[in-house]
């Protein structure tokens, strides 16, 4: 019985394991850097970003068709120039980060609309853009899981730079040039996450698996690398529990994932053990002094 | 006496504007030096200048083969961000940076360099609590931990007493004398002209020009603080180009 309900499906089926392994991949990929985007205050620029890929696809799918390599290409060559080119310009100039992106992802989104709707509407192509949990394939599978592992092993090379930069900006430019680099190659990473997500699991889930669970995480450590940790297990847990209730339940998957990230939210806000409403309201005596 | 610091006709501003006007002179290695004057006489803009992050509208600073890296520089109102997640500790740490660089080990003797750097400024037994949880003068000697492992040559404090109570500046000020007798060069911005007066051996008193430079008890008197009062604060708008001759 428990069988059937929770291992069944992924025993039995070929694209609900491929589908899976995609969303854990995402999940040890996309939830560090989730935590990182949430600690700089730049919680929605998932959200910009993914907006700002679109003509990149778009250009691809217009030269190549329907190909995975052109569009993730195009998608990835529009992401880096766009953060980038922000992340350049809010260094050199007294913009803020976030309105750079914003004015660099509105160019690009009017941009890509223009490009889409002088192909013409096709719905295939919104259907690739928007991507498809349960249709990954192998060079999909494999692209999410590179990604996966380039972020690691890139977060691990840059981590010290990244926190100082996050803590005391001000110190870190004193003591050393590696703030810029590690910066881009941060936004880099942002890019790279979010469009192995978009290609293969759709905007939603991409932005959704990378910024739910780390907002989570606050709820339930003090410090960041358990805060990652907790992001992790929690992008983890959504995806296979997302996957188990859209089969049983025949919804889609992508934004099923997504709600039950939603719940997980909901009762952290609640009983999270750091600063969780609950503990707020129950009244308590003050510690001796 | 051979120079840590060389100012040269030094003019450093905003937009053009000079908040520090044609200042000459040179610092000694190994001096404990004040830099006293109104607000906006241009102490964080020197200090801004010496680091680095200002670059001068004319004339230039000399550090005397002193790498810019290896100056520390504790600004007014450091940009730290205390509800980021990070211990006092791991903050503190930051300091053997230069050492560890980005990948460097943290090992025995690294541990016990900070450990001894947080008993100096009395923070032991707060290793481990979020910055976020400290108050204004436990946060201020944390970063002189910093500045401790940082173990820079030049020291650049700028109102490092700000809002802190006598007992932290008592203990705080007794590390300055400490890097005063390991012949490292201290500047330090002040307000309070009794704490100048009883530890700084030289000020530079400064109201955009240099008003005056030298031995303390010489540079503080009261003709000098008046002139240095008199100052005026705000940018004329219609300034011409400044045309003294270098």
């Amino acid at each position: 019985m428990l069988y059937d309900t929770l291992i069944a499906p992924f025993a039995d089926f070929e694209f609900m394991r491929r589908a899976l392994v995609g969303t854990f991949a995402l999940a040890f990929g996309a939830g560090p850097i989730g935590v990182f985007l949430m600690l700089r205050r730049m919680s929605l620029i998932g959200d910009a970003m993914s907006h700002a890929i679109l003509p990149g696809a778009a250009i691809g799918f217009m030269l190549a068709g329907l190909s995975l390599t052109a569009m993730a290409g195009g998608g990835l060559i529009a992401g880096f120039v766009i953060a980038v080119g922000a992340g350049l310009i809010s260094r050199a100039t007294e913009l803020k980060e976030d309105a750079s992106l914003a004015a660099f992802f509105l160019i690009s989104l009017a941009l890509g609309v223009t490009i889409v709707s002088l192909k013409g509407t096709n719905v295939d192509l919104l259907h690739f853009l928007f991507g498809s949990v349960l249709a990954v394939d192998d060079p999909t599978l494999i692209l999410i899981v590179s990604i996966s592992t380039v972020s690691l092993i890139v977060l691990a090379l840059i981590w010290r730079p990244l926190v100082l930069e996050c803590v005391d900006p001000g110190f870190l430019r004193s003591v050393s040039r590696a703030g810029g680099p590690a910066h881009i190659a941060f936004l880099a990473l942002v890019v790279m996450n979010l469009v192995g997500g978009f290609q293969a699991l759709g905007t939603l889930l991409a932005v959704g698996i990378m910024m739910l669970p780390a907002v989570i995480s606050r709820f339930w450590a003090r410090d960041i690398t358990a805060m990652i940790a907790v992001a992790v297990t929690c992008a983890a847990v959504s995806g296979y529990a997302g996957l188990v209730i859209s089969y049983h339940a025949n919804l889609p998957s992508g934004p099923t994932v997504i709600l039950v990230a939603g719940v997980l939210y909901a009762v952290s806000v609640i009983i999270g053990p750091v600063g969780g409403l609950l503990w707020q309201a129950l009244p308590q005596r003050h510690l001796e002094a | 006496m051979t120079a840590a610091l060389q100012f040269r006709d030094l003019t450093l501003g905003y937009d053009r504007h000079p908040a520090v006007h044609h200042l000459d002179g040179a610092v000694a290695s190994g001096a404990l030096m004040a830099v006293v004057g109104p607000n906006g006489a241009g102490k964080s803009t020197l200090f801004k200048g010496i680091v680095g992050v200002l670059k001068p509208l004319a004339g230039h600073i000399d550090l005397c083969g002193v790498r810019v890296r290896d100056v520390a520089y504790l600004p007014q109102a450091a940009e730290i961000d205390r509800t980021f997640p990070i211990s006092v500790y791991d903050m503190v740490a930051m300091g053997l940076w230069r050492k560890a660089g980005l990948f460097g080990g943290i090992g025995r003797a690294e541990r016990e360099t900070i450990h001894h750097a947080m008993m100096a400024v009395g923070l032991s037994g707060f290793e481990d609590r979020p910055i976020g949880t400290l108050s204004g003068g436990q946060m201020q000697r944390a970063l002189f931990a910093r500045l401790l492992l940082q173990d820079a040559r030049v020291i650049v404090l700028d109102e490092p007493f700000n809002a802190i109570d006598a007992k932290t500046v008592a203990d705080l000020v007794d590390l300055v004398g400490r890097w005063h007798g390991e012949k490292r060069t201290v500047i330090a911005a002040l307000h309070d002209l009794d704490l100048v007066k009883a530890y700084f051996p030289e000020t530079l008193l400064l109201a955009r020009e240099p008003v005056a430079w030298g031995n303390t008890a010489d540079v503080l008197t009261a003709e000098n603080l008046l002139k240095a009062r008199r100052m005026c604060e705000a940018f004329d708008e219609q300034a011409q180009a400044c045309v003294v001759a270098a």
